[in-house]
């Protein structure tokens, strides 16, 4: 079932620039240009690209706070701007540096104030408010006024604040920034157990990698207002050739080079005895690599790095700057 | 919009919000007591000095422009009792362009609540709730003063008057906040129009110049405040020929201006969305 569904959307914000003392020009930018997105109930689906790239304005088209200039959009077949009402009943939303609390309050009120927005029948919102109480590990903190929680403990508050009516869709925005790698963890593993449970659709934007091998069975990759990729983090290594790496200490340098299909030698180091080779391709898997190696030395270690995601991205931003300094 | 059933179910849960949401807004400013406790105090010092600024200006004249002090008192405490109300209720929506300079108004716009609303609920001031009470207490000592002669036709006029320009001072709260929407560093520029306007609607307008007048008196609906109910409670002729009992139509205008203003705001919100700001 498609939960979200955009053709062609696009928005366009007009830009003033200093062309002299007093005058002022104003251009035109698509800030999104194009987008075609279609979202099945359950995705898991990263947003991400370079800052400016369109991430936050794309959310915002989705969630109903900004029109878009052209194109279609709906989100659980609702038009997010006409329909905005509406629409906030059955999405949840979460902004990393946003709060939606009440500030001078206790959580365990604002929680009680958004049953009321919402319109949450008592016993549903109890359930799940115990259920995030749970999970979220919130009753230490949850008479504390949300000014007097760290960051950590008020993200996890505002992840309870959005889903406790419910929301067939959740849009995080960076939902990560700026926690500890403790509050990280705890956070991620929410939500993997939100993206498990199957019912719930979640879209988050991120800078952080961890969030995306942890979270994102799609990835969809926008840079200058356009989708440079979408598919699984697999597809995106397969595509930008990232590789896995087998690294072996041996007790002595090899006498004979090792020669296998799809692999290279990427470097060698300690006189020989630390060789690291890339895997490319599927000819030959990292058991067979460490067989035939065994044949021909003593193997002391072996590591394998699987590939990170940080250099596909990164690899995938040089290639923007590239076009941009073209351009 | 669409149908009729799709209103009522916005309107019931507005007032099942509403509660709440203003409750917790009274609990969060009872937080901070000593300030609390300060602006409640300070609240109802202002409206208190607004009335004697009546009493000192008349130490020193007679008469202004042909109203006795009891007159111009009870225009003072029309308007006095219409701000309190207005500011009381909507007086925090100049807080908007704080919500959109933080980015803030996008959480306000992914709540299933009106943007107006949660504005207004969100940032009550419970303090303001001080001057209403000093106000209605002025306004009932100013209409003994008077001693007018009570017709049930007054008696309405003098309840519905102070309501209809609360109605008046709170559509030119929002039509000013609206500025926020495109051009953000408005800055106080609508406190020139508010509290501006509140100290232009406690004098007879015949003080006024006659571009001043026209501008704030008519254009803005501001001689519909308390000149115009005034005279209609005091039973006297408008010096400036505007016939007679035109006091009661204050309603009238009051509905107008909020639709004008109502028309900015939402031509705001919908330039916000498109701008993004």
């Amino acid at each position: 079932m498609t939960v979200i569904e955009a053709r062609a959307l696009r928005k366009e914000f007009v830009v003033r620039v200093k062309a002299g003392v007093l005058r002022r020009e104003s251009r035109v930018i698509a800030a999104v240009d194009g987008i075609d997105l279609t979202v099945s109930r359950g995705d898991m689906l990263g947003y991400i690209g370079p800052n400016g790239a369109g991430k936050s304005t794309t959310l915002k088209m989705l969630t109903g706070v900004l029109y878009p200039s052209s194109g279609v959009v709906r989100v659980c077949g609702f038009e997010p701007v006409p329909q905005r009402q509406a629409l906030a009943r059955r999405i949840g939303v979460v902004f990393g540096h946003r709060s939606q609390l009440w500030w001078d309050l206790p959580l365990r009120d604002s929680f009680a104030l958004l049953r009321h927005i919402y319109a949450v029948p008592a016993a549903d919102h109890a359930a799940r408010l115990s259920r995030c109480r749970k999970l979220l590990d919130l009753d230490p903190f949850l008479d504390t006024p949300v000014r007097q929680l760290s960051l950590g403990q008020r993200m996890r508050g505002e992840l309870t604040a959005a889903l406790l009516h419910g929301p067939e869709v959740l849009f995080l925005d960076e939902p990560t920034i700026g926690l500890d790698l403790v509050s990280k963890q705890a956070v991620r593993s929410f939500l993997a157990g939100i993206g498990d449970a199957g019912d719930t659709t979640l879209v988050l934007t991120t800078h952080d990698l961890a969030d995306i091998e942890r979270l994102c069975r799609r990835l969809v990759v926008i840079d200058r207002g356009r989708i440079v990729h979408d598919g699984s983090l697999d597809e995106l290594h397969a595509r930008y050739g990232s590789r896995r790496r087998v690294v072996v200490d041996l007790d002595a340098p090899l006498v004979t080079p090792l020669a296998l299909p799809d692999v290279s030698v990427e470097s060698i180091e300690a006189d020989g005895r630390r060789i690291t080779y890339a895997l490319e391709g599927g000819r030959t898997t990292a058991g067979e690599l460490v067989r035939r190696l065994a044949e021909l030395a003593s193997i002391r270690d072996i590591s394998v790095l699987e590939p990170a995601i940080e250099d596909v991205v990164a690899r995938l931003y040089a290639d923007r700057d590239r076009h941009g300094a073209g351009a | 919009m669409a149908s009729g059933g799709w209103c009522s179910r916005v309107d019931s849960r507005w007032l099942t919000a509403y509660g709440p949401l203003v409750r917790a807004q009274v609990r969060s400013q009872a937080q901070y007591r000593a300030s609390f406790v300060i602006d409640v105090a300070g609240s109802v010092l202002f409206g208190v000095l607004d009335v004697v600024a009546v009493f000192v200006l008349f130490r020193v004249s007679k008469t202004l422009a042909g109203f006795t002090f009891a007159d111009v008192f009870l225009m003072t405490a029309l308007a006095n009792c219409a701000f309190a109300i207005a500011d009381l209720l909507v007086g925090n929506v100049e807080r908007l362009r704080v919500y959109v300079r933080s980015g803030l108004l996008d959480a306000v716009l992914v709540r299933p609540l009106g943007v107006l609303t949660q504005l207004a609920v969100m940032d009550v001031a419970a303090r303001r709730v001080g001057r209403v009470v000093v106000a209605v207490g002025v306004l009932i000592v100013a209409a003994v003063n008077a001693g007018l002669a009570l017709t049930a036709a007054r008696l309405v006029l003098l309840v519905v008057a102070p309501a209809a320009g609360a109605v008046i001072f709170s559509a030119v709260f929002v039509g000013t906040a609206s500025v926020a929407f495109w051009w953000i560093e408005s800055g106080e520029l609508g406190n020139a129009l508010t509290y501006g306007g509140h100290d232009f609607t406690a004098y007879p307008m015949p003080i006024y110049g006659t571009v001043f007048r026209r501008l704030l008196a008519y254009g803005l609906g501001f001689a519909f405040v308390a000149y115009y109910p005034a005279l209609a409670l005091l039973d006297r002729r408008d010096p400036l020929g505007a016939p007679a009992g035109l006091g009661y139509a204050s309603p009238l205008v009051a509905a107008l201006v909020a639709a004008a203003a109502g028309l900015c705001w939402r031509r705001g919100v919908r330039h916000y969305r498109s701008t993004g700001s």
